[in-house]
This record gives structure tokens, C-alpha cells and sequence, in this order.
């Protein structure tokens, strides 16, 4: 074995999950291989994007918003109900989001994990590009190592991390992770849009370097189970649907086709209005939930971020690249305990699972494990937001004739298509999903 | 969905938004369906999940091509006849996002 194919760790990936594990190791001294398949880190990632709880990452890099390749800090948000031709939307601003380190600020994928590998590299980690990680090497039941598709491909290593994203093969090919049914996996499709500085600003009241995070659900994707999304970057806007593939496929519109339907909804079509596509991207997201989370560890073996369906994706949140940071912090530390003792057990390694119990990764996942089969009900999807709108639209006609009292007007128009028995069951149901 | 049809929507061919895309385009497949398994498939998913349009079934037979995919994989857990073989494209060919 040649001296520089031994690593102390080896972490396949270099996506928020994989970048940052790498970093807090490199800093610790230990000689850390980080593997990506794509040209360059970011190269083959996609996100809508909003970078929740930024914050994360000021305990490696204390005043990163200086440097990091961030669009813009959002200072509001926005939840829209789309109708077929109406729209309802609860629209949040507040300044207490506008100071370092930001509650969330929007970044495109191709400049900030390229950002965030170099912390790792000047760190210290050996980032080997272009190449693809096949399988994992094991002496019995440890994994000591992996197997690139290169000649003399082996690298070894008596940790490695795991952080290959949605379409991990290494949890699979370790026993970790099952083979994905169409109804947990949902796929984003993405555009960016060039609008120019001046026109973002004055078209979503911001100012500087102020942004939007705004999604939509409704007949945002027609008779498709999902929602769409539309964000402010410094002078683009990210816009995409995210949908599950079991909906897609029986419903039997193409994805394009949806994206281009939502861009053309009357309340869209004039936010997005001039707007020059630049690319259009897609990703598949494990938005299964807690029942999608695999067993996290074997020996020699830890997995983190997409790779271990760490994506907290429940209606109203679409998070995944803080899960995948505070996974790859976690699962860092791990292995550096590991280092610590010379013990890279099943046992000494299932301190991951604890240090994410114990982090908001594994606590929200589970505190909202009913959420997904609540988001994916067929009523919420298409029938409410219909029916939201439409009673907007009774209590805001003026028609000259005597007007009902509110709440009339509103149950009058949820119970034309719903009995009072199945409202009460989803309103229940909404509650243990979202409430309480 | 009849209003997909209509006139109002007006949509951008799927072939013009891949044209804005980087390729680098591997001789080597990286996908491969055994079309056997397709003749009978009658929901045909593929054709329907790929966000790249890469599937389409002409004349009763299964047509693909693997240059334009974007590596999301959809496909391969869409298909429940499991026709596809599905694997990464070489170290730093395929698809590369730049502005995304
Ligand atoms: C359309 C869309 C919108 C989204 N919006 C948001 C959002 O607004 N906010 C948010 O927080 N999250 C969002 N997400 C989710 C977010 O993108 C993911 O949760 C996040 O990227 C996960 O990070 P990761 O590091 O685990 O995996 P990834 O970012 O997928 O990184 C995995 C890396 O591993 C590499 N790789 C994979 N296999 C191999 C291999 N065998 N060998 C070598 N390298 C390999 C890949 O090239 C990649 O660089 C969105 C996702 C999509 C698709
Ligand atoms: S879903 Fe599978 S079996 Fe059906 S047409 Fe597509 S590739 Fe063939
Ligand atoms: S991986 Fe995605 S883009 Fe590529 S062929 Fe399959 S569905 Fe289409």
C-alpha cells in the first residue's frame, strides 16, 4: 500500500454534508480525502436555494458572511395558495433577520460548495476531483477504505464518511440504506433567471442586499402532489416545482411542462415577466421523512446529509443543506473520537446517531414525521387552496347587495366540495402534523 | 390537463433549455435500458418523471439517449419493472451546473 492512498478519513462528496465534515477534520490535523464525481465541488448540485441557519458555520469560519459566496439575506417570506386564476398569500417581512450570520440567505450551488470545499482544502484536506467513488472496501465486516473508478483506485482509511447525496450507492451497497419506492423520492426542477439588480428590488420591495423566499402549493403544480418555489439571488431569481415522482408519473405530465405552467399562473407571470433563463437543472429529494432515515453507522462507516435522507421536508420547510452540515459536523466529530480511541467500531461509531438526537437533525425529523403523508393528502394539495381562494373572492366581492358575516361566507365555500366530517378530520390532522 | 394545449401556455421546448446546459458527453453510456422489459409497460413512467425528456416510446418501441441526462436519477426509482441500469457517469464527465 503506497503511503499517500492511507487517509485517516475518507469522505466521498462534496456537498454542504461532506465540505464541512472534511473541514472540522482537516482542522484537527487528520490527513482527509475528499472525493467528488463532479468536475468541481457544486458541479452537480442542485437546491432552490435557501441556506437556513447560516449560523452553523460560523463556529468553523466566525465571520464567513464576509467571504462566503452568499445572494442575498432574506428578510421576508412568503407562503402562496394558487387558485386557478387567484392567489392568496401570507407575506412576512421583518428587519430582525437582517444582521450576521442571517436566518437564511439564498446561494447557488456552484459557487458555494465550491466556496466551502476550499475552507476544507486550505484547511488542509486533499480534494480529489473527477472522480467517482464505486464501492467501499472492507476487511469482514469493517469498511477500511474505497474504490474509485480509476487504475489504482483503492484509497484507504479506517473511517469514511459518506455524504454522496440523494442517489447515495454507498448506503445501499454497505446493507444501510433500502432501494427508494416513487412515493418518497420527489424531483426539483429548476431555473435560474436573469432580471438585473434594479428590477429584483423594485419588483420584490427589497432593498441592498435584502431577499425573497417565497413557495407555492396549490395549483402551483396542477393535479401533481408538490409545490413550487421562487427565490431572490442578487440579480437572478431561482424558481422550480418540486413533485413527487409516484404523482408525476400517474398523473402523466411532464416536468418542463409544469414548470413552464406555474411560470405562466397570472400571479407569476409577472414576477418572473423578462426574466432570461440562464439554466435549468434537476435533483431528486429524499422527502420521505423520518421513515426514509436509515441506520446512520456501521464499522468503518458513517453517512450523512441527502445520503442518509437528512432533509426536513414538511410543507411549509424545504431544508436540507443546514441537515447537511450539522450531519457532516456530527458525523465529524464522531470520527474524530474514533481517532481518539483507535476504535472505529459499530459501537464507538453509533455516537453519531446520539449526537444528532440530540442536535435539531434527528429532533425535527421526528417531531414532524407525520408531516409528509399530511402535506401529501390529496384535499391539501388541490382541493384548500382552491377553496381558499375562492372564499377570498366571496368576502372581498362587492356586489351592491347585502353582504353574509365571514365565517358563513367561508364554511359556505369549504363545505360546496367538503363534508363538515372530513374538514374536521383534516384540520386535526393538520394540527398533529404541523400544530401541536 | 387540457389547458397544457391551449394556446396561453406558451412553452419553451425541453431541447432549447438543455442547449443552456454544459455537457461533457462520455462515449460510454451511462444508462442503459433493456427495452425488452418496456413492450407492455403501459404507464410508461419514464417518460413522464424525466425532466430532461430523454425517454419516449415511438412505434411501440422504447427510445432513449443518455447525452443530455441531468443525473437525478428519477428514472431508475420511477421504474418499477427495474429495466434500468443506472450508474454515475465518469469523474467529471456528464452534466455540469454553473449557474444554479
Ligand atoms: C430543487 C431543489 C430545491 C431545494 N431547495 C432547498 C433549499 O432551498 N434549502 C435547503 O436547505 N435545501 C434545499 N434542497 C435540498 C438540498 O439541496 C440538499 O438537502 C443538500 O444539497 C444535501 O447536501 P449533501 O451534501 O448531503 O448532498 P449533495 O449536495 O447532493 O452532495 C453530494 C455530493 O456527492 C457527490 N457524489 C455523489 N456520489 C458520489 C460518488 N460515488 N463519488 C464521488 N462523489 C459523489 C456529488 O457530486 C455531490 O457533490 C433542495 C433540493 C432541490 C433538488
Ligand atoms: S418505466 Fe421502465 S419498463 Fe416502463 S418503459 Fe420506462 S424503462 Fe421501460
Ligand atoms: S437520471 Fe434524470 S435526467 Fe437522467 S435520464 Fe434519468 S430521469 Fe432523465
Amino acid at each position: 500500500m503506497h503511503a499517500q492512498q492511507q487517509f485517516d478519513v475518507i469522505v466521498v462528496g462534496a456537498g454542504p454534508a461532506g465540505s464541512s465534515a472534511a473541514l472540522v477534520l482537516a482542522r484537527a490535523g487528520l490527513r482527509v480525502a475528499l472525493i467528488e464525481r463532479g468536475e468541481y465541488p457544486g458541479a452537480k448540485n442542485v437546491s432552490g436555494a435557501v441556506f437556513y441557519a447560516p449560523g452553523l458555520l460560523a463556529e468553523l469560519l466566525p465571520t464567513f458572511w464576509d467571504e462566503a459566496p452568499f445572494e442575498r439575506y432574506i428578510t421576508r417570506r412568503v407562503l402562496t395558495f394558487l387558485g386557478r386564476e387567484s392567489a392568496f398569500s401570507l407575506d412576512f417581512h421583518t428587519r430582525h433577520f437582517a444582521l450576521p450570520p442571517y436566518n437564511g440567505v439564498t446561494v447557488l450551488r456552484p459557487k458555494f460548495d465550491r466556496w466551502l470545499a476550499g475552507k476544507a482544502v486550505e484547511a488542509g484536506a486533499l480534494l480529489i476531483t473527477s472522480t467517482v467513488v464505486d464501492d467501499l472496501l472492507y476487511e469482514g465486516e469493517r469498511v477500511i477504505g474505497v474504490q474509485c473508478r480509476r487504475d489504482d483506485g483503492a484509497l484507504y482509511a479506517p473511517v469514511v464518511i459518506a455524504a454522496d447525496g440523494a442517489n447515495s450507492f454507498l448506503a445501499k451497497k454497505a446493507g444501510l440504506q433500502r432501494e427508494f419506492s416513487a412515493e418518497e423520492m420527489s424531483l426539483g426542477v429548476k431555473e435560474v433567471l436573469r432580471l438585473g439588480v434594479r428590477t429584483i428590488e423594485e419588483r420584490f420591495h427589497l432593498t441592498g442586499d435584502e431577499g425573497m423566499a417565497s413557495e407555492y402549493v396549490g395549483e402551483a403544480t396542477g393535479p401533481i402532489k408538490g409545490g413550487a418555489f421562487l427565490y431572490t439571488n442578487r440579480e437572478t431569481l431561482s424558481l422550480g416545482i418540486i413533485v413527487q415522482i409516484a404523482s408525476l408519473a400517474q398523473q402523466r405530465i411532464r416536468p418542463y411542462e409544469l414548470l413552464d405552467r406555474f411560470k405562466q399562473h397570472p400571479a407569476v407571470a409577472p414576477l418572473v415577466r423578462d426574466g432570461v433563463t440562464l439554466e435549468y437543472s434537476a435533483h431528486m429529494i429524499p422527502e420521505g421523512g423520518w421513515q426514509l432515515v436509515p441506520r446512520l453507522a456501521r464499522a468503518g462507516l458513517l453517512v450523512a446529509g441527502d445520503a442518509a435522507a437528512l432533509v426536513f421536508a414538511a410543507g411549509i420547510f424545504l431544508e436540507g443543506m443546514n441537515f447537511a452540515v450539522a450531519s457532516g459536523l456530527a458525523a465529524a466529530e464522531t470520527a474524530l473520537e474514533a481517532h481518539r480511541n483507535s476504535d472505529f467500531s459499530a459501537a464507538t461509531l453509533s455516537g453519531y446517531r446520539k449526537r444528532l438526537e440530540q442536535s435539531f437533525v434527528l429532533q425535527d425529523l421526528r417531531r414532524f414525521r407525520l408531516t409528509p403523508a399530511f402535506v401529501n393528502n390529496e384535499r391539501l394539495q388541490n382541493l384548500y387552496p382552491e377553496l381558499l381562494c375562492q372564499a377570498a373572492e366571496q368576502v372581498f366581492r362587492s356586489e351592491g347587495r347585502p353582504r353574509k358575516k365571514l365565517g358563513s361566507t367561508i364554511l359556505t365555500t369549504l363545505r360546496s366540495k367538503v363534508s363538515l366530517w372530513t374538514l374536521l378530520r383534516d384540520g386535526w390532522q393538520a394540527g398533529r402534523a404541523l400544530f401541536f | 390537463m387540457q389547458e397544457l394545449a391551449s394556446e396561453s401556455v406558451v412553452t419553451q421546448p425541453i431541447e432549447e433549455r438543455l442547449e443552456l446546459v454544459r455537457f461533457k458527453v462520455d462515449k460510454r453510456p451511462h444508462i442503459r435500458v433493456h427495452t425488452e422489459a418496456c413492450r407492455g409497460c403501459d404507464l410508461t413512467p419514464c417518460v413522464y418523471v424525466c425532466p430532461a425528456g430523454l425517454f419516449e416510446i415511438l412505434g411501440g418501441e422504447m427510445h432513449f439517449s443518455y447525452e443530455h441526462c441531468l443525473e437525478c436519477g428519477t428514472c431508475y426509482v420511477a421504474c418499477e419493472r427495474k429495466a434500468i441500469e443506472w450508474e454515475y457517469p465518469r469523474g467529471g464527465w456528464g452534466v455540469s451546473f454553473r449557474a444554479s
